[in-house]
Protein backbone atom coordinates (compact mmCIF):
# COMPACT_ATOMS: atom_id res chain seq x y z
CA UNK A 1 0.00 0.00 0.00
CA UNK A 2 3.01 2.50 0.74
CA UNK A 3 3.89 2.28 -2.62
CA UNK A 4 0.45 3.41 -4.43
CA UNK A 5 0.44 6.06 -1.64
CA UNK A 6 4.34 6.99 -2.74
CA UNK A 7 3.02 6.93 -6.26
CA UNK A 8 -0.08 8.88 -5.10
CA UNK A 9 1.76 12.16 -3.34
CA UNK A 10 4.03 12.39 -7.03
CA UNK A 11 0.47 13.28 -8.57
CA UNK A 12 -0.77 16.71 -9.11
CA UNK A 13 -4.24 15.22 -7.86
CA UNK A 14 -2.79 14.93 -4.51
CA UNK A 15 -1.05 18.54 -4.19
CA UNK A 16 -2.37 19.97 -1.36
CA UNK A 17 -3.87 16.59 0.10
CA UNK A 18 -3.43 15.75 3.98
CA UNK A 19 -1.22 12.99 4.69
CA UNK A 20 -3.81 11.16 6.08
CA UNK A 21 -6.37 11.64 3.20
CA UNK A 22 -3.59 10.56 0.92
CA UNK A 23 -3.31 7.08 2.70
CA UNK A 24 -6.78 6.85 3.42
CA UNK A 25 -7.66 6.94 -0.34
CA UNK A 26 -4.80 5.35 -1.07
CA UNK A 27 -6.99 2.20 0.37
CA UNK A 28 -8.96 1.90 -2.84
CA UNK A 29 -6.22 2.08 -5.31
CA UNK A 30 -3.97 0.06 -7.56
CA UNK A 31 -1.10 0.24 -9.80
CA UNK A 32 -2.54 -0.46 -13.30
CA UNK A 33 -0.29 -0.89 -16.84
CA UNK A 34 -2.26 -0.96 -20.22
CA UNK A 35 -0.68 -1.77 -23.58
CA UNK A 36 -1.48 0.05 -26.45
CA UNK A 37 -5.13 -0.76 -27.96
CA UNK A 38 -6.07 -1.79 -24.05
CA UNK A 39 -9.33 -0.43 -22.75
CA UNK A 40 -9.66 1.27 -19.65
CA UNK A 41 -12.79 2.00 -19.94
CA UNK A 42 -15.80 0.78 -22.00
CA UNK A 43 -19.20 2.80 -23.17
CA UNK A 44 -22.44 1.42 -21.44
CA UNK A 45 -19.81 -0.77 -18.54
CA UNK A 46 -20.34 -0.49 -15.24
CA UNK A 47 -17.94 2.54 -14.07
CA UNK A 48 -16.51 1.25 -11.00
CA UNK A 49 -13.36 2.75 -11.52
CA UNK A 50 -11.51 5.94 -12.21
CA UNK A 51 -7.83 6.38 -13.00
CA UNK A 52 -4.89 8.99 -12.77
CA UNK A 53 -2.84 8.78 -15.64
CA UNK A 54 0.97 8.43 -14.89
CA UNK A 55 2.34 7.72 -18.07
CA UNK A 56 0.86 7.83 -21.67
CA UNK A 57 -1.90 8.87 -23.54
CA UNK A 58 -5.64 7.38 -23.25
CA UNK A 59 -8.29 8.38 -26.42
CA UNK A 60 -11.63 9.33 -25.30
CA UNK A 61 -13.88 7.39 -27.68
CA UNK A 62 -17.32 6.75 -29.05
CA UNK A 63 -18.53 5.02 -31.41
CA UNK A 64 -19.97 6.79 -34.53
CA UNK A 65 -22.16 4.43 -37.05
CA UNK A 66 -20.50 4.19 -40.52
CA UNK A 67 -17.15 6.18 -39.14
CA UNK A 68 -16.48 3.79 -36.08
CA UNK A 69 -14.68 5.04 -33.53
CA UNK A 70 -14.16 8.54 -32.66
CA UNK A 71 -12.13 10.27 -30.63
CA UNK A 72 -12.86 13.39 -28.89
CA UNK A 73 -10.58 13.83 -25.99
CA UNK A 74 -6.86 12.83 -25.07
CA UNK A 75 -5.67 12.49 -21.43
CA UNK A 76 -2.62 12.39 -20.68
CA UNK A 77 0.57 11.96 -17.59
CA UNK A 78 -0.90 14.02 -14.78
CA UNK A 79 -4.87 14.19 -15.71
CA UNK A 80 -7.84 12.31 -14.57
CA UNK A 81 -9.61 10.02 -16.42
CA UNK A 82 -13.09 9.22 -15.83
CA UNK A 83 -16.19 11.06 -13.55
CA UNK A 84 -18.90 8.51 -14.02
CA UNK A 85 -18.19 6.47 -11.24
CA UNK A 86 -19.70 10.16 -9.18
CA UNK A 87 -22.87 10.38 -10.83
CA UNK A 88 -25.51 7.61 -10.99
CA UNK A 89 -26.31 4.67 -12.48
CA UNK A 90 -22.45 4.54 -12.61
CA UNK A 91 -22.42 3.85 -15.81
CA UNK A 92 -19.58 4.97 -18.28
CA UNK A 93 -20.40 7.04 -21.07
CA UNK A 94 -17.27 6.52 -23.46
CA UNK A 95 -14.71 4.09 -24.46
CA UNK A 96 -11.34 5.12 -23.30
CA UNK A 97 -8.65 3.05 -25.00
CA UNK A 98 -4.41 3.45 -24.58
CA UNK A 99 -2.79 4.81 -27.22
CA UNK A 100 0.46 3.86 -26.14
CA UNK A 101 1.88 2.06 -22.65
CA UNK A 102 -0.05 3.94 -20.30
CA UNK A 103 0.89 3.06 -16.56
CA UNK A 104 -2.24 4.59 -14.17
CA UNK A 105 -3.10 4.56 -10.95
CA UNK A 106 -6.88 2.86 -10.48
CA UNK A 107 -9.51 3.75 -8.14
CA UNK A 108 -11.99 1.33 -7.14
CA UNK A 109 -15.44 3.78 -7.23
CA UNK A 110 -17.89 2.35 -4.95
CA UNK A 111 -14.82 2.25 -2.17
CA UNK A 112 -13.95 6.03 -2.73
CA UNK A 113 -17.79 6.91 -2.97
CA UNK A 114 -17.79 5.17 0.69
CA UNK A 115 -14.91 6.86 1.95
CA UNK A 116 -16.86 9.92 0.63
CA UNK A 117 -19.80 9.27 1.88
CA UNK A 118 -18.26 8.76 5.68
CA UNK A 119 -15.99 11.48 5.77
CA UNK A 120 -17.42 14.44 4.28
CA UNK A 121 -13.64 16.51 4.27
CA UNK A 122 -12.61 13.64 2.15
CA UNK A 123 -15.68 13.98 -0.40
CA UNK A 124 -15.18 17.78 -0.16
CA UNK A 125 -11.41 16.83 -1.10
CA UNK A 126 -11.89 14.87 -4.07
CA UNK A 127 -14.83 16.95 -5.30
CA UNK A 128 -12.37 20.30 -5.57
CA UNK A 129 -10.22 18.17 -7.22
CA UNK A 130 -12.81 16.18 -10.15
CA UNK A 131 -14.75 19.76 -10.68
CA UNK A 132 -11.98 21.74 -12.33
CA UNK A 133 -11.17 19.66 -15.12
CA UNK A 134 -14.41 18.56 -15.99
CA UNK A 135 -15.20 22.17 -16.14
CA UNK A 136 -12.59 22.97 -18.04
CA UNK A 137 -13.82 19.92 -20.62
CA UNK A 138 -17.17 21.42 -20.55
CA UNK A 139 -15.70 25.11 -21.61
CA UNK A 140 -13.65 23.19 -24.39
CA UNK A 141 -16.31 21.67 -25.79
CA UNK A 142 -18.76 24.29 -25.55
CA UNK A 143 -16.58 25.94 -27.91
CA UNK A 144 -15.24 23.41 -30.07
CA UNK A 145 -19.37 23.07 -30.79
CA UNK A 146 -20.07 26.64 -31.47
CA UNK A 147 -17.17 26.51 -34.67
CA UNK A 148 -18.58 24.04 -36.05
CA UNK B 1 12.15 44.16 -26.24
CA UNK B 2 11.45 47.53 -26.98
CA UNK B 3 8.93 48.78 -29.33
CA UNK B 4 5.84 46.03 -29.01
CA UNK B 5 3.38 48.54 -29.20
CA UNK B 6 4.19 50.03 -32.51
CA UNK B 7 2.86 47.67 -34.76
CA UNK B 8 3.72 48.32 -38.36
CA UNK B 9 1.39 50.41 -40.26
CA UNK B 10 -0.46 50.32 -43.18
CA UNK B 11 1.65 50.66 -46.56
CA UNK B 12 0.40 53.73 -48.30
CA UNK B 13 -0.12 53.18 -52.04
CA UNK B 14 -0.27 55.57 -54.65
CA UNK B 15 -3.78 54.16 -55.99
CA UNK B 16 -5.10 51.33 -53.57
CA UNK B 17 -8.01 50.72 -55.04
CA UNK B 18 -6.84 49.73 -58.59
CA UNK B 19 -5.77 45.74 -58.52
CA UNK B 20 -2.81 44.72 -60.19
CA UNK B 21 -3.57 42.25 -63.33
CA UNK B 22 -1.42 38.65 -61.95
CA UNK B 23 -1.19 35.15 -62.89
CA UNK B 24 -2.28 31.82 -61.19
CA UNK B 25 1.46 30.17 -61.37
CA UNK B 26 0.34 27.45 -59.12
CA UNK B 27 -2.27 25.83 -57.11
CA UNK B 28 -2.26 23.68 -54.70
CA UNK B 29 -5.37 21.89 -53.25
CA UNK B 30 -4.47 22.18 -49.45
CA UNK B 31 -7.90 20.19 -48.40
CA UNK B 32 -11.78 19.36 -49.53
CA UNK B 33 -12.36 23.16 -49.65
CA UNK B 34 -8.81 24.91 -49.19
CA UNK B 35 -6.42 25.56 -51.92
CA UNK B 36 -3.65 27.60 -52.03
CA UNK B 37 -2.42 29.95 -55.02
CA UNK B 38 1.21 31.04 -55.79
CA UNK B 39 0.53 34.02 -57.76
CA UNK B 40 3.59 35.37 -59.99
CA UNK B 41 5.18 38.28 -59.81
CA UNK B 42 7.91 40.68 -61.59
CA UNK B 43 10.13 42.39 -60.62
CA UNK B 44 8.94 45.73 -60.24
CA UNK B 45 5.60 43.74 -58.50
CA UNK B 46 7.73 42.30 -56.35
CA UNK B 47 9.35 45.39 -55.02
CA UNK B 48 5.76 47.22 -54.78
CA UNK B 49 3.69 44.27 -53.57
CA UNK B 50 6.32 43.11 -50.93
CA UNK B 51 4.51 42.48 -47.55
CA UNK B 52 5.34 41.43 -43.80
CA UNK B 53 3.86 38.41 -41.99
CA UNK B 54 0.26 38.92 -41.07
CA UNK B 55 -0.67 41.55 -43.83
CA UNK B 56 -3.50 40.46 -46.47
CA UNK B 57 -4.31 41.25 -49.74
CA UNK B 58 -7.34 41.87 -51.73
CA UNK B 59 -7.86 39.27 -54.32
CA UNK B 60 -10.30 39.91 -57.40
CA UNK B 61 -12.03 36.90 -59.49
CA UNK B 62 -12.65 38.21 -62.48
CA UNK B 63 -16.28 38.85 -62.86
CA UNK B 64 -17.27 37.86 -59.57
CA UNK B 65 -15.66 40.19 -56.80
CA UNK B 66 -13.01 41.00 -54.29
CA UNK B 67 -12.15 39.58 -50.81
CA UNK B 68 -9.45 39.87 -48.55
CA UNK B 69 -7.29 37.05 -48.14
CA UNK B 70 -4.01 37.20 -45.77
CA UNK B 71 -0.43 36.50 -47.45
CA UNK B 72 0.49 32.85 -46.09
CA UNK B 73 3.60 32.00 -47.57
CA UNK B 74 7.29 33.43 -46.85
CA UNK B 75 7.31 37.28 -47.33
CA UNK B 76 10.98 37.00 -47.93
CA UNK B 77 10.07 35.40 -51.82
CA UNK B 78 9.97 38.06 -53.75
CA UNK B 79 9.03 36.28 -57.46
CA UNK B 80 5.80 35.36 -55.82
CA UNK B 81 2.58 36.34 -53.57
CA UNK B 82 1.37 33.10 -51.75
CA UNK B 83 -2.26 33.21 -50.50
CA UNK B 84 -4.41 29.95 -49.25
CA UNK B 85 -7.92 30.67 -49.59
CA UNK B 86 -10.90 28.62 -48.43
CA UNK B 87 -14.17 28.28 -49.93
CA UNK B 88 -17.31 29.65 -48.12
CA UNK B 89 -18.44 31.82 -50.66
CA UNK B 90 -18.72 32.81 -54.43
CA UNK B 91 -15.73 35.04 -54.52
CA UNK B 92 -13.51 32.49 -52.80
CA UNK B 93 -15.30 29.59 -54.76
CA UNK B 94 -14.25 31.25 -58.03
CA UNK B 95 -11.09 31.65 -55.91
CA UNK B 96 -9.62 28.12 -55.24
CA UNK B 97 -11.37 26.79 -58.56
CA UNK B 98 -8.53 28.81 -60.48
CA UNK B 99 -5.67 27.24 -61.85
CA UNK B 100 -2.46 27.96 -63.10
CA UNK B 101 -2.03 30.77 -66.28
CA UNK B 102 -5.39 32.18 -64.91
CA UNK B 103 -5.66 35.53 -64.20
CA UNK B 104 -5.97 37.28 -61.07
CA UNK B 105 -6.89 40.68 -59.43
CA UNK B 106 -4.32 41.92 -56.49
CA UNK B 107 -4.04 45.22 -54.81
CA UNK B 108 -2.08 45.32 -51.35
CA UNK B 109 -0.76 44.99 -49.40
CA UNK B 110 -2.85 46.20 -46.28
CA UNK B 111 -2.97 46.09 -42.68
CA UNK B 112 -0.64 45.76 -40.07
CA UNK B 113 1.51 43.38 -39.28
CA UNK B 114 2.90 40.50 -36.64
CA UNK B 115 5.50 41.93 -34.28
CA UNK B 116 8.75 39.70 -35.68
CA UNK B 117 10.88 41.89 -35.67
CA UNK B 118 9.81 43.79 -31.91
CA UNK B 119 9.80 40.01 -30.40
CA UNK B 120 13.33 39.42 -31.16
CA UNK B 121 15.50 37.83 -28.00
CA UNK B 122 11.98 36.77 -26.63
CA UNK B 123 10.54 33.65 -26.89
CA UNK B 124 7.64 33.03 -29.18
CA UNK B 125 4.12 30.87 -28.84
CA UNK B 126 1.97 30.86 -31.68
CA UNK B 127 -1.19 29.60 -31.46
CA UNK B 128 -3.90 28.73 -34.68
CA UNK B 129 -7.15 27.53 -34.85
CA UNK B 130 -7.89 25.69 -37.75
CA UNK B 131 -7.72 28.60 -41.14
CA UNK B 132 -6.24 30.61 -38.71
CA UNK B 133 -2.99 28.99 -39.38
CA UNK B 134 -2.79 30.93 -43.07
CA UNK B 135 -1.82 34.27 -41.63
CA UNK B 136 0.72 32.74 -38.80
CA UNK B 137 2.61 30.63 -41.53
CA UNK B 138 4.45 33.61 -42.63
CA UNK B 139 5.03 34.03 -39.05
CA UNK B 140 6.57 30.67 -38.58
CA UNK B 141 9.00 31.08 -41.89
CA UNK B 142 10.42 33.89 -40.73
CA UNK B 143 11.07 32.05 -37.29
CA UNK B 144 12.83 29.39 -38.77
CA UNK B 145 14.94 31.36 -40.98
CA UNK B 146 16.17 33.34 -38.07
CA UNK B 147 15.96 31.24 -35.56
CA UNK B 148 18.83 32.19 -33.85
CA UNK B 149 17.54 35.64 -32.94
CA UNK B 150 14.65 34.07 -31.02
CA UNK B 151 14.34 32.27 -27.58
CA UNK B 152 12.19 28.90 -27.67
CA UNK B 153 9.39 28.86 -29.98
CA UNK B 154 6.36 26.71 -29.65
CA UNK B 155 3.47 26.74 -32.48
CA UNK B 156 0.11 25.09 -31.37
CA UNK B 157 -2.35 24.06 -33.92
CA UNK B 158 -6.02 23.11 -33.69
CA UNK B 159 -8.40 21.72 -36.56
CA UNK B 160 -11.86 20.12 -36.72
CA UNK B 161 -10.63 16.54 -38.04
CA UNK B 162 -7.25 15.43 -39.75
CA UNK B 163 -8.94 16.28 -42.92
CA UNK B 164 -9.04 19.80 -42.31
CA UNK B 165 -5.58 20.26 -41.11
CA UNK B 166 -3.42 22.47 -43.44
CA UNK B 167 0.06 22.04 -44.63
CA UNK B 168 0.49 18.51 -43.23
CA UNK B 169 3.65 17.80 -45.02
CA UNK B 170 4.95 20.99 -43.95
CA UNK B 171 3.59 20.24 -40.40
CA UNK B 172 5.60 17.13 -40.46
CA UNK B 173 8.54 18.89 -41.31
CA UNK B 174 8.33 21.58 -38.80
CA UNK B 175 7.89 18.69 -36.26
CA UNK B 176 11.57 17.08 -36.85
CA UNK B 177 12.96 20.97 -36.70
CA UNK B 178 15.32 21.28 -33.85
CA UNK B 179 14.76 23.48 -31.09
CA UNK B 180 11.12 23.85 -32.27
CA UNK B 181 7.88 22.41 -30.66
CA UNK B 182 4.88 21.87 -32.78
CA UNK B 183 1.61 20.28 -31.13
CA UNK B 184 -0.88 19.71 -32.78
CA UNK B 185 -4.98 18.89 -31.41
CA UNK B 186 -7.66 17.64 -33.37
CA UNK B 187 -11.75 18.47 -32.42
CA UNK B 188 -12.27 14.64 -33.32
CA UNK B 189 -10.20 12.10 -34.63
CA UNK B 190 -10.34 8.96 -36.13
CA UNK B 191 -7.34 6.12 -35.68
CA UNK B 192 -5.35 7.93 -38.21
CA UNK B 193 -4.42 10.37 -35.51
CA UNK B 194 -2.36 9.26 -32.55
CA UNK B 195 -2.11 12.92 -31.48
CA UNK B 196 -3.95 15.25 -28.83
CA UNK B 197 -7.57 15.00 -29.28
CA UNK B 198 -9.20 17.99 -27.99
CA UNK B 199 -10.17 22.02 -27.94
CA UNK B 200 -6.50 23.65 -28.89
CA UNK B 201 -6.52 26.00 -25.44
CA UNK B 202 -5.92 22.42 -24.10
CA UNK B 203 -2.25 22.47 -25.66
CA UNK B 204 -1.15 25.43 -23.40
CA UNK B 205 -0.06 24.05 -20.85
CA UNK B 206 2.56 22.27 -22.32
CA UNK B 207 3.59 24.96 -24.33
CA UNK B 208 7.94 24.87 -23.81
CA UNK B 209 7.82 29.41 -22.89
CA UNK B 210 8.78 31.46 -19.98
CA UNK B 211 4.90 33.27 -19.52
CA UNK B 212 7.35 37.01 -18.77
CA UNK B 213 9.30 36.23 -21.44
CA UNK B 214 7.03 35.26 -24.03
CA UNK B 215 5.34 37.14 -27.28
CA UNK B 216 2.29 35.43 -28.05
CA UNK B 217 0.76 35.14 -31.78
CA UNK B 218 -2.84 34.42 -32.14
CA UNK B 219 -5.07 33.34 -34.64
CA UNK B 220 -8.37 31.72 -35.59
CA UNK B 221 -12.20 31.94 -34.87
CA UNK B 222 -12.90 34.89 -32.62
CA UNK B 223 -13.99 32.67 -29.77
CA UNK B 224 -10.52 30.66 -29.88
CA UNK B 225 -8.76 34.14 -29.99
CA UNK B 226 -11.00 35.48 -27.06
CA UNK B 227 -10.45 31.99 -24.90
CA UNK B 228 -7.01 31.45 -26.09
CA UNK B 229 -5.75 35.16 -24.67
CA UNK B 230 -7.53 34.95 -21.62
CA UNK B 231 -5.66 31.35 -20.70
CA UNK B 232 -2.38 32.68 -22.25
CA UNK B 233 -3.22 35.97 -19.34
CA UNK B 234 -4.02 33.21 -17.31
CA UNK B 235 -0.68 31.66 -17.38
CA UNK B 236 1.19 34.85 -16.42
CA UNK B 237 1.47 36.10 -20.48
CA UNK B 238 0.94 39.97 -19.86
CA UNK B 239 -1.49 41.30 -22.43
CA UNK B 240 0.60 43.61 -23.70
CA UNK B 241 2.39 40.83 -25.19
CA UNK B 242 -0.52 38.57 -26.80
CA UNK B 243 -1.09 39.79 -30.61
CA UNK B 244 -4.24 38.75 -31.93
CA UNK B 245 -5.06 38.85 -35.90
CA UNK B 246 -9.26 39.55 -36.14
CA UNK B 247 -11.17 39.44 -39.62
CA UNK B 248 -14.18 41.59 -39.68
CA UNK B 249 -16.26 42.52 -42.66
CA UNK B 250 -13.69 44.25 -45.16
CA UNK B 251 -14.46 45.88 -48.65
CA UNK B 252 -12.20 48.85 -49.65
CA UNK B 253 -9.15 47.51 -47.20
CA UNK B 254 -8.21 51.54 -47.15
CA UNK B 255 -10.47 52.60 -44.36
CA UNK B 256 -12.79 54.69 -46.32
CA UNK B 257 -16.44 52.26 -46.53
CA UNK B 258 -16.40 52.07 -42.58
CA UNK B 259 -17.51 48.28 -42.89
CA UNK B 260 -14.91 46.57 -40.84
CA UNK B 261 -15.34 49.62 -38.00
CA UNK B 262 -14.69 47.83 -34.16
CA UNK B 263 -15.55 50.43 -31.70
CA UNK B 264 -12.45 53.48 -33.18
CA UNK B 265 -10.75 51.36 -35.23
CA UNK B 266 -10.69 50.13 -39.16
CA UNK B 267 -9.62 46.57 -39.32
CA UNK B 268 -8.36 47.28 -42.48
CA UNK B 269 -6.13 49.79 -42.05
CA UNK B 270 -5.35 49.57 -38.03
CA UNK B 271 -5.34 45.80 -37.86
CA UNK B 272 -5.58 42.79 -38.71
CA UNK B 273 -3.45 42.47 -36.19
CA UNK B 274 -3.85 44.17 -32.77
CA UNK B 275 -2.18 43.87 -29.73
CA UNK B 276 -4.69 42.47 -26.99
CA UNK B 277 -4.21 45.10 -24.63
CA UNK B 278 -5.66 47.57 -26.72
CA UNK B 279 -8.99 45.44 -28.38
CA UNK B 280 -9.74 43.35 -25.38
CA UNK B 281 -12.34 45.72 -24.39
CA UNK B 282 -13.80 46.42 -27.42
CA UNK B 283 -14.14 42.56 -28.12
CA UNK B 284 -16.57 41.98 -24.75
CA UNK B 285 -19.36 44.80 -26.79
CA UNK B 286 -21.85 42.47 -27.71
CA UNK B 287 -23.04 45.53 -30.53
CA UNK B 288 -19.35 45.67 -31.85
Amino acid sequence: MKDIEELLHQQPFAQGLEGAVVALVAGCARNAVFQPGDYLLREGAAADCFYLIRHGTVALETFVPGRGAVAFLTVKAGEILGADWLVPPYRSSFDARAVELTRAIAFDGKCLRGKCEADHHVGYEMMKRFIPPLVQRLRMARLQSLET
Amino acid sequence: MAGLGDIGAATSRPDPMAPRFLTVRRRIRETADVATLDIALDDADAERLACRPGQFNMLYAFGVGEIPVSVSGDTSIGDRVTHTIRAVGAVSKALVNLKSGDAIGLRGPFGSSWPVEEATGCDVLIVAGGIGLVPLRPVVYHLLRRRVDYGRVSLLCGARTLDDLLFRKELDAWRRTPDFQLRVSLDRADRRWSGDVGYVTGLLPKARVDSAETVAMVCGPEIMIRATAQALEDMGVSATRIFVSLERNMKCAVGFCGHCQFGPHFLCKDGPVYRYDRIRDFLAIREL
